[in-house]
């Protein structure tokens, strides 16, 4: 399992210029919500927060990562590789024929768990890992990473509530909450509200922290992780949509806007 | 001896009752419904029981996730919302994640056709064999008795992946009196005939097999087949089964020309270079609120022993000129 702890703040800062790198080649992925949900992983993988094992990925001694806001989370690519689940040359042919890095990640990839590609369905099936967990006898967790334009899906509200019922508290939620569907602001379509609010009163555990702040994200992941109540934990991470890339950094469209090559290559060498 | 005949879903679950004693890694996952037998598993196994409420979504989203810690689950619920309710969920997290992960999930569904008489379309369900052999990797079940029904639970806990289990909501007349049929093959012939082979599912095997007599009686000898697993039958052995027949007739308590059974046949019959004409044998595609006998509202749209009689009749004879 690693646990290596490593400048948190730098290595988001790198999966950052990689994403963006990932993006320059293959156009086809989502940036916007890509660059949201960087902290959130760098917190999970480098923080010290999951157990992991990159030479076997479905080890049964691992945290189960769910990863639900598939096409939001290119930036697990760079991180994957540097993490030793997959050759960092890879890469190089993310959405090329004959590579397993699509535009949506599927479960091919080592270290992706679920489908994920289709919103709204991480929570439920990581409910039903966290409830065989428990019924293993096993302290292994279960943390889910999910938009909050993908608690929309009313799917996930069902497992909400069973999670509540059944006091799942090795299960984890972490809401990437860019405030930013396809369309535009979840405000506008449809608002969440309170979303910390809504949670806790569905019972659940709630924290809610500066997403884009690694290790605040780090420490709210490690004390929820410390506790064991009874209760689902969910932490609202605060996000912008498109950090960092001017023209895109929540813009209502930003996630159907592709900024330019040149944007981006002046981005990497200004940043370098 | 004859055997007293059960509910499919009493037969099927006293046999997950009595498993779940010698297997700890059996999980039952169910959406707000029972049966007296589920109140024995709810009694005795508390911890491998869950009813997630009216929420099918989660039962599937759910029952995966056990699936892929390492249990083998059923999930039971009413037949029409256990595949169309729930069908994204069905289709992403068993279908297609099953494609990449070992999972074992049996989702059992109560109702099939009009078996629940009197509580209308709703609760009625004659779109399942259509949408859930569309899905690659699922096993399709269709048991015509409860001795079949019981016999698929080795099926269910001895083969991995998906699976969908159509049972009729009311107890059925015992077909397989003497033996358990050989499930692997996934057909079983009844009646070899000359021209006309009937080829039902379900239900419907009993107006078959009750239409063959019948006819029989008049001269016309007509073979029936059950085909009870719709996904994995033994290609080359239903080939050699139906390859003497002018004519097929297929038999199914679901819309006829959407894909079902129908649909089934005239593919393997097309892909197999068989030449035989085919009959199709099932409800016209519409929704009917009228109450009635279950045989009352199969004549009414086609499938009571009359109309199938009549067809076959008339089948017959169009072979003939």
């Amino acid at each position: 399992m690693k646990t290596d702890l490593v400048d948190l703040r730098a290595k988001a800062h790198w999966v950052w210029r990689e994403t963006l790198a990932v993006h320059r080649r293959a156009p086809e992925t989502r940036l916007a919500s890509s660059l949201s949900s960087i902290e959130i992983f760098v917190a999970l993988y480098y923080g010290g927060v999951l157990r992991f094992n990159p030479s076997n990925p479905r080890d049964e001694e691992r945290d189960r990562c769910i990863i639900s806001k598939g096409h939001g989370s290119i930036c697990m690519y760079p991180i994957l590789a540097d993490l030793g689940y997959f050759p960092m040359e890879e890469l190089q042919h993310v959405c090329e024929a004959g590579s397993f890095l699509g535009g949506i990640p599927d479960p091919v990839i080592p270290g992706y768990e679920t489908v994920n590609g289709s919103l709204g369905h991480g929570l439920g099936v990581a409910t039903g890992m966290a409830l065989g967990l428990k019924r293993k006898a096993s302290d292994r967790s279960v943390f889910v990473v999910a938009g909050d334009g993908e608690l929309h899906e009313g799917a996930n509200w069902e497992a909400i509530m069973f999670a509540a019922q059944h006091k799942l508290d090795n299960l984890h939620l972490i809401v990437d909450d860019n405030r930013i569907s396809m369309l535009g602001y979840t405000d506008d379509i449809v608002s969440h509200g309170a979303l910390t609010t809504r949670l806790t009163a569905f019972g659940w555990d709630c924290m809610e922290v500066d997403g884009h702040d690694v290790l605040a994200v780090q420490a709210a992941l490690q004390q929820q992780k410390a506790i064991a109540e009874g209760k689902p934990k969910a932490i609202i991470a605060r996000t912008l949509k498109g950090h960092g890339v001017p023209g895109l950094e929540n813009a209502p469209l930003s996630h159907i806007i592709n900024p330019k090559p040149e944007l981006i290559d002046s981005l990497l060498e200004k940043t370098r | 001896m004859s055997v007293k005949p059960l509910a499919m879903r009493d037969a099927f679950l006293e046999r997950i009752w009595r498993a779940m004693a010698e297997d700890s890694k059996i999980f039952f996952t169910c959406a707000d419904f029972g049966s007296p037998v589920l109140d024995k598993i709810r009694a005795d196994f508390p911890d491998r029981f869950v009813n997630v409420g009216i929420a099918e979504q989660n039962l599937i989203n759910l029952s995966a996730g056990l699936a892929l810690e390492g249990y083998t689950v059923f999930a039971y619920a009413i037949a029409p919302f256990i595949t169309m309710r729930c069908y994204e969920q069905v289709r992403v997290s068993l279908a297609l994640l099953s494609e990449v992960r070992p999972m074992n999930v049996n989702l059992i569904g109560v109702g099939a056709g009009y078996s629940y008489v009197v509580s209308g379309p709703t609760h009625q369900c004659y779109e399942d064999i259509t949408l859930m052999r569309a899905l690659p990797n699922f096993q399709v079940l269709s048991p015509a008795d409860h001795v079949t029904a019981s016999a698929f639970f080795d099926t269910c806990v001895n083969t991995g992946g998906p699976k969908y289990l159509r049972f009729d909501a009311q107890v059925l007349p015992v077909i397989y009196e003497s033996a358990l049929p050989d499930t692997s093959k996934g057909f079983y012939v009844h009646k070899s005939g000359e021209a006309i082979c009937l080829v039902a599912t379900g239900y419907m095997l009993h107006t078959a097999i009750k239409a063959a007599g019948e006819l029989a009686s008049e001269g016309l000898r007509v073979g029936v087949v059950d085909l009870f697993d719709l996904a994995r039958f033994s290609a080359t052995e239903f080939q050699d089964t139906l390859e003497p027949y002018a004519g097929i007739v297929s038999l199914e308590e679901g819309f006829r020309g959407r894909g079902g059974l129908d649909s089934m046949l005239f593919e393997f019959t097309s892909r197999r270079g068989l030449k035989a004409r085919m009959l199709n044998i099932g409800v016209e595609g519409a929704y009917y609120f009228e109450l009635g006998t279950r045989t009352e509202l199969h004549e009414k749209v086609g499938i009571g022993p009359q109309a199938v009689l009549s067809s076959v009749r008339s089948f017959a004879k169009s072979l003939t000129n």
